[in-house]
């Protein structure tokens, strides 16, 4: 169980994730110090370090839309996020797997900053209001990616194999 | 039954007779992109080979481009660092297209590509950009993919588990008006999907509006269908796919051209007559918030920006200049125009519209990105409008969050640059 930290709306862009003018920025290491920095308590929060691990951010419809920018996903790795959304924009979506950055999609979902959550294999359970939301599984055709712990250890796993 | 454009490249490019929507594949890839985030694609192409005792090599240098595009000449130490992180790892690769900041082959990285004669009709192009979708003007499937996938991409030479996306057909019927673009036509298609409304779909323009459309034109179209959330855009190959690659392109052996089947099948159909077009405007801070131009008249303008991956071709600056000629940016606004290569720069330097513009009062800016993404160019104060004719006014793109962006074609930035205020470029009663 996890509480929610951050609640977003519909069609949240890279560009309110992971600001443009902060992309020469690249690192991992180095990006979470700029997520959501357009929204100052939380970001400050996030530089402080004041998150557990596993803590929810919950998003509307199509969160990540816009930029292709990996800096988006990596700054929500760092502190080890995970974020519920209506759905995800597609190459959010694919960043966030091959980076092992934890995704629900979760179409109903209702929660509120604050509520604490439980996440089985099928739904999210709002421990705070008593509902539950079923959640739609991840591409089926990411899977490997996603068993690997992301894309880096896939591919060196097929390079490996000789599979180049 | 048949397969669509892209069902019948991933087929091509996977070796089997038919593929279908949903499938999953790992398509070999024709030409892998990347700009100044190369810098994080070197890192985690490192990381793959890390304790593997092989040789960190990429699998094609010569299907590897790389452009200095997103902050040329460096903002910053830590950009210019980036940028010779990426020279020395060319080097050492042996990728020869790599365009690095100069006057005489460089620019944005989605014009370099057409104009090079990089992309090829049928072909898979990826790049680390999601205006990548723009190279399907070519008839190419051509899609964004973040720095990590590129990665796999230089180790592995292909797209590791893509799944055949479907495709929506859109039929453009009809002829643009004067002073209506293909601008207002993708902008009209985004505010009706709206920005998910074709989220792991590809978009396919068909339709005699198509047809009569030059490359120039299609760049925009399909530049833009990501707004929407598409993984692509593509025009099937023609006459003047042709004509562009011969010559602007100066391509000299062109592969056999193909189309999608007759009955290929589509997850929807959507018909759109563009002789009943007006100006398009996307109001802040949404690409989908779009409205036509009547319900955003008169609306007070601090910037005006004419450029970008989408607008910034030699088509759009000679409407602009036409507009602009002998006439003032109005007192209280500036206006920033940078044309998305050094090549368009110059001709547009041959042809006058370089003088016209900076007579006007006009900013040309080194071709680039610019202040489409707000890096280091033409950032906005707090509470400024700006009118653009790039690609996206999220919340902050134009470095600041607390200013207002409007998207818009050529004309209309050009005429409401004499004015200040969103203007409409047509006379009344046209």
């Amino acid at each position: 169980m996890a509480k929610v930290v951050f609640k977003v709306g519909d069609d949240v862009s890279t560009d309110i994730i992971y600001p443009g003018r902060f992309m020469a920025t690249v690192l991992p290491t180095e990006t979470p110090q700029y997520a959501f920095v357009d929204y100052p308590d939380f970001n400050a929060k996030i530089k402080k370090k004041e998150f557990p691990p596993q803590s929810i951010i919950v998003a509307g419809k199509n969160f990540g839309c816009g930029s292709s920018r990996e800096q988006a996903a990596s700054c929500l790795k760092g502190p080890d996020f995970v974020v519920i959304a209506r759905n995800f924009s597609r190459i959010f979506l694919q960043n966030a797997i091959n980076l092992g950055l934890k995704m629900v999609i979760c179409p109903a979902i209702e929660a509120s900053e604050g509520d604490e959550l439980e996440i089985t294999s099928d739904q999210v359970i709002n421990k705070t209001s008593g509902k539950s939301f079923p959640i739609i599984a991840l591409p089926k055709a990411r899977q490997a990616i996603i068993d690997a712990g992301g894309l880096i250890p896939f591919a060196r796993q097929l390079l490996l194999k000789g599979k180049r | 039954m048949g397969m669509t454009m892209v069902e019948k490249i991933l087929a091509r490019a996977t070796g089997q007779a038919a593929v279908k929507a949903g499938d999953v594949l790992e398509p070999r890839v024709d030409l892998a992109m990347s700009h100044e985030n190369g810098a994080l694609v070197i890192n985690q192409f490192n990381e793959i080979y890390q304790d593997t005792g092989l040789e960190a090599k990429v699998w094609d240098p010569s299907k590897i481009a790389i452009i200095f595009d997103h902050r040329v000449p460096a903002e910053s130490s830590k950009t210019a660092g980036n940028q010779k992180k990426i020279r020395d790892f060319v080097a050492k690769q042996g990728i020869a297209k790599f365009h690095d900041i100069r006057g005489d082959s460089g620019g944005i990285c989605h014009q370099i590509l057409p104009e090079f004669g990089y992309v090829q009709p049928g072909s898979v192009v990826v790049g680390t950009d999601s205006h990548t979708t723009s190279h399907g003007a070519l008839g190419a499937f051509s899609f964004g993919i973040g720095a990590t996938e590129m990665a796999a991409v230089w180790a592995l030479g292909r797209v590791l588990n893509v799944e055949v996306p479907g495709t929506i057909k859109v039929v453009c019927e009809g002829k643009f008006k004067r002073h209506v673009a293909p601008k207002d036509l993708i902008l009209h298609l985004v505010g009706k999907l709206t920005a998910e409304g074709a989220n792991f779909k590809v978009i396919e323009f068909h339709g005699p509006a198509i047809d009569s459309m030059s490359t120039s034109g299609r760049l925009v179209i399909c530049n833009m269908t990501v707004e929407a959330g598409a993984t692509s855009g593509i025009v099937p190959p023609d006459a003047e796919t042709l004509r562009y690659l011969k010559d602007e392109a100066g391509v000299a052996e062109v592969p056999e051209l193909f189309g999608p089947d007759a009955d290929a099948a589509y997850d929807q159909v959507i018909t759109i007559n563009v002789s009943k077009l007006q100006p398009q405007i996307a109001c802040p801070h949404t690409v989908d918030n779009v409205k036509p131009i009547k319900q955003v008249l008169g609306v007070k303008l601090n910037q005006i920006v004419i450029g970008s991956c989408t607008n910034g071709r030699l088509d759009d600056l000679a409407i602009a200049a036409k507009i602009l000629k002998g006439k003032k940016v109005a007192k209280g606004t500036r206006m920033l125009i940078f044309p998305a290569s050094t090549r368009i720069y110059l001709q547009a330097l041959k042809k006058g519209y370089v003088a016209t513009f900076m007579e006007a009062g006009a900013v040309v800016m080194n071709s680039g990105c610019g202040p489409c993404l707000g890096v280091h160019q033409g950032a906005l104060a707090d509470g400024d409008v700006a009118l653009a004719t790039t690609n996206r006014n999220f919340k902050g793109r134009m470095g600041n969050p607390n200013a207002e962006v409007y998207l818009c074609s050529p004309a209309v930035a050009a005429a409401s640059a004499i004015t200040g205020v969103i203007t409409d470029p047509r006379k009344k009663g046209e």
